[in-house]
């Protein structure tokens, strides 16, 4: 942002870990950057404070009898006590009611409101809750702190600032990552696509040699398995005045479903053969059983002569060798659980299972009801079959059923396993093949763990003209709902059309025409509309009225508001409006009203999920009957 | 025998002179004496401030040119006390992260290899976690062990232990038995001012 930073920072906010990469600008040249992650001094035990290159993306709610108040002191002031990173996550180990994770996954979730204090969701009454937004609020203040800490001199809110977020965050969830920013004084930060990221790592970790690895007529596909997400995007790769070029032309939707749900589906096997040997397990032992297998899995995958890998859970009380549970995680394990389970060989026609939208999901996350990743993948490639049609040079024939993807790469402490990306990569391959297309090839090199971090910092860099940056813009189009004008059927809601406000691709920085629909809303009385996205109708643009679409097509976000203000209108008064869309520099849209006649213009508010239980009902019952 | 006290011989005879020597000789012979005796204690258990501050003296290599103008005054000790805070720090981590305490309190005469075995597991990747996340360390020596090496003179001491037929001088030439192993950082936690390292684990109740 200012022309002073020393510094550009790259901040994953991840649903389970933080990393925060940086790189000294004055050292950098061409495509070449060194990239440092931080040490971040983080509460290890009550009055205990540690150094790690993650921050464990966890709040805890003690009570006030659990710590002592002093025993919570950082290296800088720490006023309101809060415990985040490795102690949060130690003690809600142990008490899980006062835990809050994941809430980047709440962000993204329709259905509730991420500025209610609604966490740790199934808590007790006399838990003190917080939102979704003031735990990442923290999370960022705390690596905020630690940067300052480190570099009193350069404080963060003065360097270039990147921070990531999954491909698929609506807009909502976008504008809630950098209303927490704001909040603790990082105003310049700008977002950045995580499978992106990933690529900017590799890109910066090839030291300019990764335009030997791809070539004009490439399609990449990203596929970054977090923690709790999966994140697919496809990047193709052009040629403009002897240039290579990068477009990223397609994401995939926002899969609830990660590492974290591999480590227990294994650690739920064990244990169902260990309750076959008549032992019972309490819940703190699936706790130490996933952790276990964990690294048993890394063991099993790593090796092919490993057979077999001794999991042990230990007791609670002092007697280790009495009291500890002793069993073993086997290849066959493995292999039915996490190859067939997650990376099952599915053909290219496979679909995962429905998705249940009914109300009662809004008590929880909405995990992904199918696990299977492959499935998911499949479905994603065949969505995008013309994804990049409009580039010169992908041709696909008429009875192409996926876009073809020529290069994989991979992200996410999972592919670690080589036989899972190599099990990857072969699904892939088969569904190529049964296309007649060439197999796709690895792309090697990739930081499986910190790439996304990483690559932020580095793009932090790029954005001041150095190397090669990737082209995207939106990768949705935007519509509102709006009722056609005809007879009202007595039990029958109005048929709904789909007025199309922002293009697919807006790039960053631009603003779209307005639509020549227009709403008569009344001053003083907020209005809410019905809000859809669709990342594969490229081709409308602004103002197109859609009378009826696929189901696949058009995904519903949650709904959007707007709210007149009486200033030079009076109260109650009809006002003519336009809905107008533009892209921020920092990557989040942004809706207004504007007035016909008068030009003046309001804020269209993305997160208005339920305020109140009844509102998130209603939406998810039209589209039941929808 | 005539005594008398109140004369002083005016020139250096060679009585005084074998007196003067002897003088130093036993003088020299004390101090050796005074030394193997910390030396003996100190290997012994820590208890160096029995021999008292008064007489301690410096290395034996500095007391044959010292001896003379050893005025002793209350010399400060060579050693010093290791904190037991960061000794209290690492069992607590170690007990922590590799249930160490427990495993090495616990009697193991009435367990099964395989029990014993099992716990041994979450011991050892605790240590190893411990070991890895608060040291940097290495090898002294880069050579292969058993492999032959050559400590040219004045080589250090502290870090190459000499064992077996040691004669003659340097450069020495010999077998490489143990690599060594240095820290070459140490990053421990940091504390706040009230904590109590004597808590190396917590009781813990549940409710």
């Amino acid at each position: 942002m200012s022309d002073s930073s020393r510094f550009s920072v790259g901040i994953d906010l991840g649903t389970t870990n933080s990393v925060l990469s940086y790189v000294e600008l004055g050292a950098c040249e061409g495509e070449q950057a060194v990239l440092e992650v931080l040490e971040i001094p983080q509460l290890t035990s009550p009055g205990v404070v540690a150094e790690r290159p993650q921050l464990p993306s966890f709040l805890y709610q003690a009570h006030e009898a659990e710590v002592r108040p002093e025993d919570l002191e950082l290296p800088w002031s720490n006023e309101d006590r809060a415990i985040v990173g490795e102690l949060a996550r130690t003690l809600g180990s142990k008490t899980p009611i006062r835990l809050i994770a994941s809430a980047k996954s709440w962000l993204c979730h329709s259905g509730v409101d991420c500025r209610a204090a609604i966490l740790p969701i199934q808590a007790p009454e006399e838990v003190a809750r917080v939102s979704p937004l003031e735990a990442s609020k923290l999370y960022l203040r705390h690596l905020r702190d630690s940067w300052d800490a480190r570099f009193p001199e350069s404080p963060l809110s003065e360097q270039e600032l990147v921070i990531t977020v999954p491909a698929s965050f609506d807009p909502a969830a976008r504008e809630l990552t950098v209303e927490a920013a704001h909040a603790v004084g990082l105003r310049q930060a700008v977002l950045l696509e995580e499978p992106q990221s990933a690529l900017y790592s590799w890109i910066q970790r090839s030291e300019g040699r990764w335009r030997e690895q791809v070539k004009p007529g490439d399609i990449i596909l990203v596929v970054d398995v977090g923690g709790g997400t999966t994140d697919l995007s496809l990047i193709a790769v052009t040629e403009e005045d002897g240039n290579l070029l990068l477009n990223r032309v397609a994401i995939g939707d926002h899969i609830l479903l990660g590492g974290d749900n591999m480590d227990l589906a294994l650690a739920y096997a064990l244990k169902m053969k260990l309750e076959a040997e008549g032992k019972r397990l309490e819940p703190w032992q699936i706790q130490a059983l996933t952790h276990g297998c964990r690294d048993a899995k890394e063991a099993i995958l790593a090796d092919d002569e490993v057979q077999e890998v001794p999991v042990v859970v230990p007791s609670r009380g002092s007697s280790l060798i009495g009291g500890s549970l002793r069993t073993a995680l086997t290849r066959d394990d493995v292999t039915r659980t996490l190859m067939d389970g997650f990376f099952p060989k599915v053909g290219i026609d496979a679909r995962p299972a429905a998705q249940s939208r009914t109300g009662l999901t809004t008590l929880g996350l909405p995990y992904a009801k199918d696990a299977r990743i492959t499935c998911h993948l499949a479905a994603f490639l065949a969505r995008q079959v013309s994804a990049a049609s409009e580039l010169a040079g992908f041709d696909l024939p008429e009875d192409a059923r996926m876009i073809r993807p020529t290069a994989l790469l991979l992200n996410g402490g999972v592919f670690k396993a080589e036989q899972l990306s190599q099990r990857l990569l072969d699904v892939v391959g088969s569904w190529l093949n049964e296309e007649s297309a060439p197999p796709a090839r690895l792309l090697q090199g990739a930081d499986l763990d910190l790439a996304v971090a990483r690559g932020a910092a580095y793009y932090g860099y790029v954005r001041q003209g150095q190397g090669v940056r990737i082209r995207g813009g939106i990768a949705a189009a935007y519509y509102v709902g709006v009722e056609s004008a005809m007879p009202a059927v007595p039990g029958f809601p109005p048929p709904m059309q789909a007025l199309c406000i922002a293009p697919f691709g807006m790039e960053e920085g631009t603003e779209a025409a307005l639509p020549p629909h227009e709403f008569g809303l009344i001053v003083g009385e907020p209005v809410r509309f019905r809000f859809f996205a669709s990342t594969v109708r490229r081709d409308d643009p602004v103002g197109t009225r859609l009378e009826d679409w696929h189901q696949d097509e058009l995904d519903e976000l949650q709904e959007i508001e707007v709210s007149l203000q009486a200033e030079q209108y009076a109260s109650g008064q009809v006002v003519p409006v336009c809905l107008a869309a533009k892209v921020t520099e920092v990557g989040t849209l942004q809706l207004e009203a504007v007035a016909r006649d008068s030009e003046q213009r309001w804020k269209v508010e993305f997160d208005v999920r339920a305020s109140d239980g009844a509102a998130g009902a209603v939406p998810e019952a039209e589209r039941a009957l929808a | 025998m005539h005594l008398d006290t109140s004369i002083w011989p005016t020139t250096l005879d060679a009585g005084h002179a074998l007196l003067a020597a002897l003088v130093l000789v036993l003088l020299i012979f004390q101090v050796l004496l005074l030394t193997a005796g910390i030396v003996a204690l100190l290997r012994r258990g820590r208890t160096a401030e029995s021999v008292g501050p008064a007489s301690t003296p410096t290395t034996a290599a500095s007391i044959v040119p010292e001896a003379r103008e050893t005025p002793v005054e209350a010399v400060a000790s060579p050693l010093r006390e290791a904190a037991p805070d960061a000794a209290l720090q690492l069992l607590s981590l170690l007990q922590n992260e590799a249930r160490f305490i427990d495993f090495v309190q616990e009697n193991v005469t009435s367990y099964s290899d395989a029990e014993i075995g099992a716990a041994a597991r979450i011991v050892h990747e605790g240590c190893r976690k411990v070991i890895h996340q608060h040291f940097e360390l290495e090898p002294v020596r880069k050579e292969a062990e058993s492999s032959r090496v050559t400590l040219p003179k004045g080589f250090d001491a502290a870090s190459v232990r000499l064992t077996g037929n040691i004669v003659g001088q340097a450069p020495f030439s010999g077998t490489l038995v143990h690599r060594g192993w240095r820290a070459v950082q140490v990053k421990l936690p940091k504390l706040v001012e009230s904590h109590d390292t004597r808590i190396i684990a917590p009781a813990e109740v549940e409710l």
